[in-house]
């Protein structure tokens, strides 16, 4: 039914988009994600939506806050400098439980860094970012499909749970091309938005907001972002396996990695080495169950990741002394993207250690 | 007997926590008066500020949605997009609107987003305690500008209402002051003129008020009230200083 097309990973989410029914968008141009304003300013008029380019990512993700606000489904995508500067709106929605797409490509720093593939903003994305102690579901693609599934799928989480979604990759699953096959939006029953304002019309007040200076309020507020927390790591977890029945190492890593560790993997089995891949696609909530029982299994983890070391605390806390963990990273920078035959000799090196 | 003054329909029947003399009431006031008069309580969203006015849903009967500090004019255009039919007003203070929130006023002024913009000053952070603001006179002291505002070290005080009226997008600008029962009629009539700008959808109009702080300039209601006119409007001259023709 559908056709399958040849498209670049951030055009995929873009038309994710569009299919989910988004028909705002606000951004600001930063690489490597720049297709996706300039896909949706083409696409998003013809359909009477609105495209603005904003004056600062600052300015998008306020109107983002403010369409999300009247319960239409709209977006915003940066970069990594560019999602610093959205922390404090992502902050003020997920206390106003506003629902909302935030798309980051992210690149390499601190600072202006590079463009480079990288996975250094991790600890930003997945542990909140913003001041207040809260979460968002971060998804992450590695994969042109997944970009244009993933984002579908962070509009229906957004309304489910009220909040808003990020969805992060880096400049090789945006800027890459593969096949798409652009299914139609999957089916999902979702709640009602009594809360969006649109004007009274005789009926009781609707107010946005997260400011709560009531006895017991604010508390109150926490623990209740708290328990929809929980039921998110509850019923939302989603990650991918490969090999990994009979491993005695596990390999895990997100994202762009995760296609290198892929067919390194892939190379280890070849050698005879028990060896899988597990691949986190909810950075939050973290897979911890399904990686715990992997990694029992396994009785190790190698984590895999392009920057210092952020995920592999995730990981630490998911297996806890049930395996060992051990981690390999390349931070971000030109040149820096590890080769499969580098992995695989990361591999060959942990799982001898695991055989002696 | 006749009725001749009573409380909008668009403001709720409640005390407001403002201090003695502050004007914000009054202003609030006019604003209930114009959405009254064009009949569009029932589809109004207002954008409220942070300042002394965040509580703008505990006033107004009205849909509201809390912007962060400054970006009530992002906020306001996101509103306004998603849903044209509606009536969009935001209300800021000039700490929020002239000094922090200065990028998103002027792109959403000139865009000519097709809103209101009730712009308060009173020439201080009045929520935080009487800090110097981008509107605090030279000379002025403040609880930090203790020395008074000094003009080669701070800058001058901004004239919001002239800069809105240089950009494309303004369709309205002016500027008004509530320390007097003539200003307050005048005052009237400018706000139900600027609402008026958007009820027939023909751009952006932006209202600045005079308003006084009795609290952080650490005066009496009636000193604070008079240093309207002895000090503010000769530097802030009230007039109308853009009306695009229909
Ligand atoms: C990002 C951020 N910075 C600072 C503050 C603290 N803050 C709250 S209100 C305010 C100033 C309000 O002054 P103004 O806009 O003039 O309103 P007024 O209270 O005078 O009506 C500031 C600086 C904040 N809430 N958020
Ligand atoms: S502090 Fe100033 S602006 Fe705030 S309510 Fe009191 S008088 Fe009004
Ligand atoms: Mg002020």
């Amino acid at each position: 039914m559908s056709k399958r097309l040849f498209v670049k990973g951030n055009e995929a989410a873009a038309m994710g988009a569009v299919e989910a029914g988004c028909r705002y968008y606000f951004g600001y141009p930063i690489t490597p994600q720049s297709d996706i304003p300039e896909y949706l300013s083409r696409e998003l008029p013809p359909l009477n939506g609105e495209f603005i380019q904003a004056e600062s990512e600052i300015g998008a993700i306020n109107m983002l806050l403010g369409a999300s606000a009247t319960g239409a489904r709209a977006m915003t995508s940066s970069s990594s400098p560019g999602i610093s500067l959205k922390q404090e709106g992502i902050s003020y929605m997920a206390g106003a439980e506003l629902p909302g797409v935030i798309i980051n490509i992210s690149r390499s720093g601190p600072g202006l860094g590079g463009i480079d593939a990288s996975q250094s903003d991790y600890f930003q994305c997945v542990k909140g970012g913003g001041h207040g102690g809260y979460h968002i579901p971060v998804l992450a693609p590695n994969s042109v499909q997944e970009m244009y599934d993933l984002t579908m799928h962070a509009f229906d989480l957004a309304d489910l749970y009220r909040t808003p979604v990020m969805l992060l990759g880096d400049s090789v699953i945006g800027q890459m091309k593969e096949a798409l096959i652009p299914n139609p939006r999957p089916v999902r029953e979702l709640p009602a938005k009594g809360w969006a304002v649109r004007g009274k019309s005789g009926a009781e007040q609707r107010v946005v907001k997260s400011l709560f200076l009531g006895d017991g309020e604010l508390e109150a507020h926490n623990w209740h972002l708290h328990a929809k927390y929980q039921v998110m790591k509850e019923k939302e977890c989603i990650s991918e396996e490969y090999e990994t029945a009979d491993a005695r190492l596990i390999v895990a890593g997100f994202g762009s990695v995760s296609r290198i560790a892929h067919t390194a993997v892939t190379m280890a089995r070849a050698e005879g080495m028990k060896v899988g891949l597990f691949r986190p696609v909810t950075l939050f909530p973290f897979p911890e169950q399904a990686l715990a029982q992997a990694a029992a299994r396994a009785g190790k983890v190698l984590v895999v990741e392009l920057n210092t070391g952020q995920m592999v605390e995730d990981v630490r806390l998911s297996v806890g002394a049930a395996a060992q963990v051990s981690f390999y990273g390349r931070p971000p920078g030109a040149g820096s993207l590890p080769s499969p035959e580098e992995l695989l000799e990361v591999i060959r090196k942990n799982y001898e250690e695991t055989a002696r | 007997m006749q009725q001749v003054f009573k409380r909008p329909q668009s403001l709720k029947d409640v005390q407001t926590h403002f201090c003695p003399g502050c004007h914000h009431g009054t202003i609030h006031r006019l604003v209930a008066d114009a959405m009254d008069l064009y009949g569009v309580q029932d589809r109004t969203i207002g954008v409220a500020s942070v300042g002394c006015s965040v509580f703008l849903y505990g006033y107004f009967d009205i849909d509201v949605v809390e912007a962060p500090h400054g970006r009530a004019p992002a906020v306001a255009t996101g509103v306004k997009r998603a849903r044209p039919d509606s009536f969009v007003f935001t209300y800021q203070g000039d700490g929020d609107l002239a000094a922090i929130g200065t990028a998103e006023i002027i792109h959403a002024a000139n865009r000519g987003e097709d809103i209101t913009v009730v712009f308060v000053n009173n020439t201080t952070y009045g929520m935080t305690g009487g800090q110097m603001a981008p509107t605090t006179l030279v000379g002025q002291k403040t609880s930090t500008s203790p020395y008074g505002r000094d003009k080669s070290k701070d800058g001058s005080p901004i004239r919001m209402a002239e800069l809105m009226a240089q950009l494309g997008g303004v369709a309205y600008s002016a500027r008004v002051a509530v320390d007097s029962p003539k200003h307050v009629l005048e005052a009237k009539k400018v706000m139900r003129e600027a609402f008026g700008y958007q009820a027939q959808g023909k751009g952006f109009s932006f209202v600045e008020v005079l308003s006084a702080c009795p609290t952080n300039w650490g005066m009496n209601p009636l000193k604070a009230n008079a240093r309207i006119g002895e000090e503010m409007i000769p530097y802030f001259p009230l007039g109308v200083f853009k009306k695009e023709e229909a």
